[in-house]
């Protein structure tokens, strides 16, 4: 065998011109660095209220949910693949949740006098079977991805509008009412460790736990196990994963039932936060987990991507978001400067893989 | 020579009236073909003759239209490459069916991962340390040298890559080993290295169905060349006496090699 002449790097990019050679070799590492100059921006301009404590512990609580869906959309989006309905069955399952859970809280009667004496039972079951809309969601999504030979991009975003328009179905079209509030001032907002910093109180809630163990165990995943390898060599060959003798199309169907379980878990995180189901929000989610995983470095053709590249990722439309509020800026421009960033990050990605193909 | 050592034993891979179509295109007719312990057998042809066809249909990758194969005397369906390489048949595919952005250690392993022992292992955890000496070991005894074993092949050249396939094949390869123009981005160095490794499988009783568009190598490693015209089987060769010049006539069917018969005898 002969010695490959250089690093990965050199021998990729070396029929480039020069601006675009170095942009590709800055793409995996410039997330972290698009993410500290935002924060920078942010700082100089509002120094208060932006660089505080408090803030911080509010853009991790805020990035939760964001984690969450792009840990999910990291181990689709290495396959090959894209979950565009994760937004929807976040509703979707929130929805459903919310009704399970208010159905088995009390008699109707109860409930019309905002009472709710069987919420022990209600609660959890009711997040329960949240988490279990979006699995559904997720394993439907895979079948037909698999079973029809369908581009996973038109069957979720036919999912994308069955799931919202059920929830909306489901919930009128408004927040659901008469959620028993100890789910969101019990579990949601409950500090389980919290401590002073500067004189301002650092709450760690539940969703803060649950989102980050969820990367965390994902990361271990994804590097460690069987199912990770599996997900890699699917993204980069999926014939030669075939022909290795990898169920190619059950390890499919169980990515995708992953995204929908972690949309479900989402989705009653947003319950746990909010204490009402919303149907109005969460419509750009897809958008925001699609940036954070291609932002952070994951190749939408497939065999490349991070769980902590992506989290890194998600902290940017979050950052974006509370940064523009504080600075009073209108929060819509987070998506014009998603959308910008998203594009950017594709770009170099394509460029790195159209420099591979020439070698 | 080839003869009387063939008729005293039994094929370890045998095709028989093989059929083959792709639409209009008629890919493989009646083809017949042994593979006997301990040889090599070239397989040649021009573009298009159906070299890979033959190969991907004996190994489960496309399904048998007609015709039977025989695996050890006993008639076998491959309804997926897998099982052909759960019966200890290995391929190196044209494609090299290889996930490039996984290391070398990776793709040799690829589909008979090692776990960890106990809990973990169950759990799916790869052991990483184990693949990683088994890989080395292996490579070592086979004399063969990948320059890097935990960088992505993304990263490897052409020939590199080849490296890694031709090394899992024979790594894995208890029966038969099937080679489909694994030497077609190596240089000089790199396929003398290959034909090395091609003789000394074979010598370990394993055979191999080597297939190459290079006729000195075809001649210098192989026991037998059998060749394939337009999806027929129109010649056998014995290298010993034949020439590259009879070979090249045989496959581009512009001589006296039109028909088998006249081929084989000596
Ligand atoms: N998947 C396929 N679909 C349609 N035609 C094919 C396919 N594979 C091979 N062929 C055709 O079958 C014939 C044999 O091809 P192949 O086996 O690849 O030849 P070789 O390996 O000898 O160069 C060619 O005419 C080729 O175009
Ligand atoms: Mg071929």
């Amino acid at each position: 065998m002969t010695e490959a002449s250089g690093t990965y790097d050199e021998l990729v990019t070396e029929d480039l011109p020069a601006w675009q050679r170095y942009l590709s070799r800055i793409s995996t590492s410039f997330t972290p660095v698009i993410l500290i100059m935002i924060i920078l921006v942010f700082a100089i301009h509002e120094r208060a209220s932006f660089l505080n404590a408090r803030n911080f512990n509010d853009i991790i609580i805020d990035s939760s949910q964001l984690v969450v869906l792009s840990v999910g959309m990291t181990f689709v989006i290495i396959t090959a693949g894209i979950d565009l309905s994760v937004g929807s069955v976040l509703i979707l399952s929130s929805v459903v949740a919310a009704k399970v859970m208010i159905a088995l809280s009390g008699t109707p009667q109860d409930i019309a006098r905002f009472e709710f004496p069987t919420q022990g039972l209600g609660i959890p079951v009711g997040l329960a079977a949240g988490v279990a809309t979006g699995l559904v969601c997720g394993v439907a999504n895979g079948a037909l991805i698999t079973r029809l030979r369908m581009p996973s991009f038109i069957v979720t975003l036919g999912m994308l509008g069955i799931a919202l328009g059920l929830g909306q179905l489901l919930s009128g079209g408004t927040s659901v009412p008469n959620v028993p509030p100890s789910v969101q001032t019990e579990i949601g907002l409950r500090e389980l460790v919290g401590f002073d910093v500067a004189g301002q109180r650092v709450r760690i809630t539940p969703p803060v736990v649950i989102a980050y163990s969820i990367a965390l165990i994902a990361a271990v995943v994804l590097n460690r196990t069987r199912f990770g390898r599996y997900t890699y060599a699917i993204g980069s060959n999926a014939a030669a994963a075939r022909r290795a003798g990898i169920e190619v199309d059950v390890h499919l169907i169980k990515v995708y039932a992953l995204s929908g379980l972690l949309a479900g878990v989402a989705g009653a995180m947003d319950l746990m936060r909010f204490g009402t189901a919303s149907v109005g929000s969460h419509q750009s989610d897809n958008l925001a987990a699609i940036s954070a995983a291609v932002i952070g470095g994951t190749s939408l053709f497939g065999g490349i991507g991070t769980i902590g590249g992506s989290v890194v990722g998600a902290f940017i439309p979050t950052v974006l978001r509370n940064g523009l509020v504080i600075t009073r800026v209108q929060p819509f421009w987070q998506n014009v400067a998603i959308g910008m960033v998203l594009i950017l990050a594709v770009y170099l990605d394509q460029r790195r893989r159209r420099a591979e193909e020439r070698m | 020579m080839a003869l009387s050592v063939e008729t005293a034993l039994q094929p370890v891979l045998e095709a028989r009236g093989i059929n083959k179509h792709f639409g209009p295109v008629h890919a493989l007719k009646n083809v017949d073909m042994s593979v006997f312990p301990g040889e090599v057998v070239a397989l040649i042809g021009d573009n298009g003759a159906g070299k890979s066809t033959l190969i991907n249909v004996l190994t489960g990758v496309l399904p048998l239209e007609s015709g039977e194969i025989i695996f050890t005397g006993e008639r076998v369906h491959f309804s997926s490459p897998h099982e052909a390489r759960a019966h200890g048949i290995e391929t190196v595919y044209q494609d090299l069916a290889v996930a490039p952005h996984l290391d070398a250690v990776a793709n040799i392993f690829l589909g008979r991962e090692r776990r960890q022992k106990g809990v973990p292992g169950l759990l799916g955890f790869l052991d990483n340390a184990r693949m990683r000496r088994e890989t080395d070991e292996q490579l070592s005894r086979l004399r063969v040298r990948v320059p890097d074993l935990e960088r992505r092949l993304v990263t490897l050249s052409g020939g590199q890559r080849q490296g890694v396939a031709v090394a899992r094949a024979v790594m894995w390869a208890s029966k038969v080993v099937i080679m489909d123009e694994p030497t077609a981005a190596l240089g000089v160095a790199q396929t003398g290295m290959v034909l090395d490794l091609i003789r000394q499988v074979r010598d370990t009783g394993i055979p191999v169905v080597f297939i190459s568009h290079n006729m000195p190598n075809v001649f210098q490693v192989a026991d037998r060349i059998v060749v394939l015209r337009l999806g027929e089987i129109v010649a056998e060769l014995n290298p010993k006496t034949a020439s590259i010049e009879d070979a090249v006539a045989a496959m581009t069917g512009s001589s006296r090699f039109s028909n088998r018969e006249v081929a084989t005898s000596d």
